[in-house]
């Protein structure tokens, strides 16, 4: 038999971001087969209705960074080393449970091309309450 | 709603990973691997077979062999292959999904990929029109719709719909039979046909959604899993029909209907009306999602349509940052619109109380009187509820009072039911508070 469906989780938001390659950040743009790759890719999780919203974004070239030491920010400009350890995009997704939200990120990397995914849970409002001691 | 006997087994033993993902590969790829199915061989049952048997052999397979990097496309070839196979030598063929198991999907002839290159996009489409058929009962399309659109089991459905397993199953064979006996084969009607079938498709997602909207049901958890398969529905169907306008307001207005639901009950249940509620628990993701597919509507040409109707009444609260910032007048006009396009005493309603808040209480009780002796809506609580606020409004308070008593005892609500007993008392002392109106909410099914 086919095993159950896991119990579904209360909390069904999740945040799945790619890392971006050497080539993002060096701002090549997607060959077309790619291009249609992340298509398909988008076209299918669509049609699973699990997205809710997504984005990419540019060339560390074309942001900055602010940190705070000792209570002091600092802006440096980009671009940054590391190129492969950066955010290239995100995409939320509405799902029942971890392991559907992994399954799609699974997806990702493979079908647009990307050496990790994060899939992180999205806090909800009564994630954000405070705790109280009882 | 009837009380229901406790799930048999709430506490599942520990699954091994591979168990899990099976089970989550299921409701990912099942519909399409379902729909592609029913395309290629013309008979449900034999394509949910088909497709129980490619899940059984993946179970075998990959536990011996490990998970393929692309599951889905495993599953996809194999289904292909169980199916031709099974057109084929259309005998029985026990313990087929072995023979699978035995073999790998590399060794398909690759014509046969040729034969079933269909638009995937299609074959689901197909199935949906199947599965929310007008000619089945609308128990029957739920169910049938949430087991091979959204992929749950049977004991999922129940507890959705708090009733028990078998109960369910029934509904899914009867709802097979009657496909079946009227040889419903797959099929991608056009033009007015198609639009009546889509009509059909959305009618199941809205019903499935007030079920789990309702605040009667009572255990917010369960209409949550209910409006969270509507949500999920209405976005593959507008994934399908992106340009098809009434689509795009359903999806809208139960986006913004759903991103009111964690601010709609308080920490005791008790429903919290729409102007009571504490507006920075709206949900704005969904909130900008709906406002967006409005957007979209409106471009397309599309306002008209009733759902769009019902969307834009909703964005209306969507758009007020406060409950005294809210547009009434626009409400109004809306819901004018959609009394001329869909008349039923429920839009009555509604709009009497818009037009009460837009224009004073004898306005709203204007629209509201011949609506007291309507017999659709006698033992509708909302009625009284109404009458008993406009009249407040008006001042006329002992006739509110008895308003506000009789819906006290027509709710089966018991929050509700104390809300209403209140305000009765209120008007009893002469100092009624301004109470909220009960909520016009959006749309014909939406009070509440």
């Amino acid at each position: 038999m086919i095993p159950d469906r896991p119990t579904k989780e209360d909390d069904v938001r999740y945040m799945v971001m790619h890392y971006q390659t050497q080539q993002d950040e060096d701002g090549i743009p997607p060959s077309l087969e790619k291009q249609a790759e992340i298509g398909e890719y988008i076209q299918g999780m669509a049609l699973s209705g699990v997205f809710l919203t997504g984005e990419g974004v540019a060339s560390s070239a074309r942001g900055a960074r602010v940190e705070v030491a000792d209570g002091t920010t600092r802006v440096i400009d980009g671009p940054f080393a590391e190129a492969k350890e950066l955010i290239g995009g995100f995409a939320i997704l509405e799902v029942d449970s971890l392991d559907e939200a992994v399954e799609h990120a699974r997806k990702y990397a493979l079908q647009v091309g990307t050496h990790r995914v994060d899939v992180r849970k999205v806090n909800e409002f009564e994630d954000l309450q405070p705790q109280t001691s009882q | 709603m009837p009380v229901t006997e406790q799930s048999s087994a709430p506490d599942d033993p520990p699954r091994d990973a591979l168990d899990r993902r099976v089970a989550t590969l299921w409701r990912m790829e099942s519909p399409r691997l379902i729909a592609r199915l029913m395309r290629l061989l013309g008979n449900l049952d034999a394509a949910e077979e088909i497709a129980q048997d490619v899940f059984v052999a993946a179970l075998e397979r990959w536990r011996r062999d490990g998970v393929p990097e692309n599951p889905a496309g495993w599953l996809s070839t194999t289904g292909k292959y169980l199916a031709v196979d099974r057109i084929r030598r259309r005998d029985t063929q026990r313990g087929k999904y072995r023979l699978v198991a035995a073999s790998t999907p590399a060794t398909l002839e690759p014509d046969l990929d040729e034969v079933v290159d269909a638009d995937l996009a299609d074959d689901l489409l197909g199935l949906i029109f199947m599965a929310c058929h007008p000619m089945l009962s609308p128990d029957g399309r739920s169910a049938l719709t949430l087991k091979l659109i959204c992929g749950l089991g049977n004991d999922d459905i129940a507890r959705a719909f708090l009733t028990r397993p078998a109960t369910i199953a029934q509904r899914i064979v009867r709802a097979k039979r009657t496909l079946a006996a009227a040889k419903v084969r797959f099929e991608l009607p056009t033009g007015t046909e198609r639009t009546a079938r889509l009509d059909a498709v959305r009618e199941v997602i809205y019903l499935v959604f007030n079920e789990g909207h309702t605040p009667t049901s009572g255990q917010h958890w369960v209409g949550a899993e209910l409006c969270a398969e509507a949500l999920r529905l209405g976005r593959m169907l507008a994934a399908l029909t992106p340009a098809d306008t009434e689509t795009l307001g359903l999806l809208a207005l139960i986006e913004l209907q759903a991103s009111r639901l964690r601010a709609r009950t308080g920490p005791h249940g008790e429903p919290i009306l729409l102007e009571d509620q504490d507006r920075s628990q709206w949900d704005r993701l969904l909130v900008k999602r709906g406002l967006a597919g409005l957007d979209r509507v409106e471009q397309l040409g599309g306002t008209t349509g009733p759902y769009a109707l019902q969307a834009a009444i909703a964005a209306c609260h969507a758009r007020a940052p406060r409950a005294e910032d809210t547009d009434w007048e626009r409400i109004t006009a809306l819901y004018d619109g959609l009394a001329r396009l869909t008349p039923s005493p429920v839009v009555e309603l509604n709009r009497a109380v818009a037009t009460g808040r837009a224009y004073g209480a004898e306005a709203g009780l204007a629209v509201l009187q011949p609506l007291l002796a309507d017999p659709q809506l006698r033992g509708y609580h909302l009625l009284p509820a109404v009458a008993g606020d406009l009249w407040c409004r008006n001042g006329t308070h002992e006739r509110a009072r008895e308003y506000f008593l009789q819906a006290a005892t027509m709710t089966g609500n018991g929050a509700e039911r104390v809300t209403m007993q209140a305000r009765a008392a209120a008007c009893a002392g002469g100092h009624p508070q301004a109470g909220a109106a009960p909520e016009s909410g959006s749309g014909s099914g939406g009070i509440g």
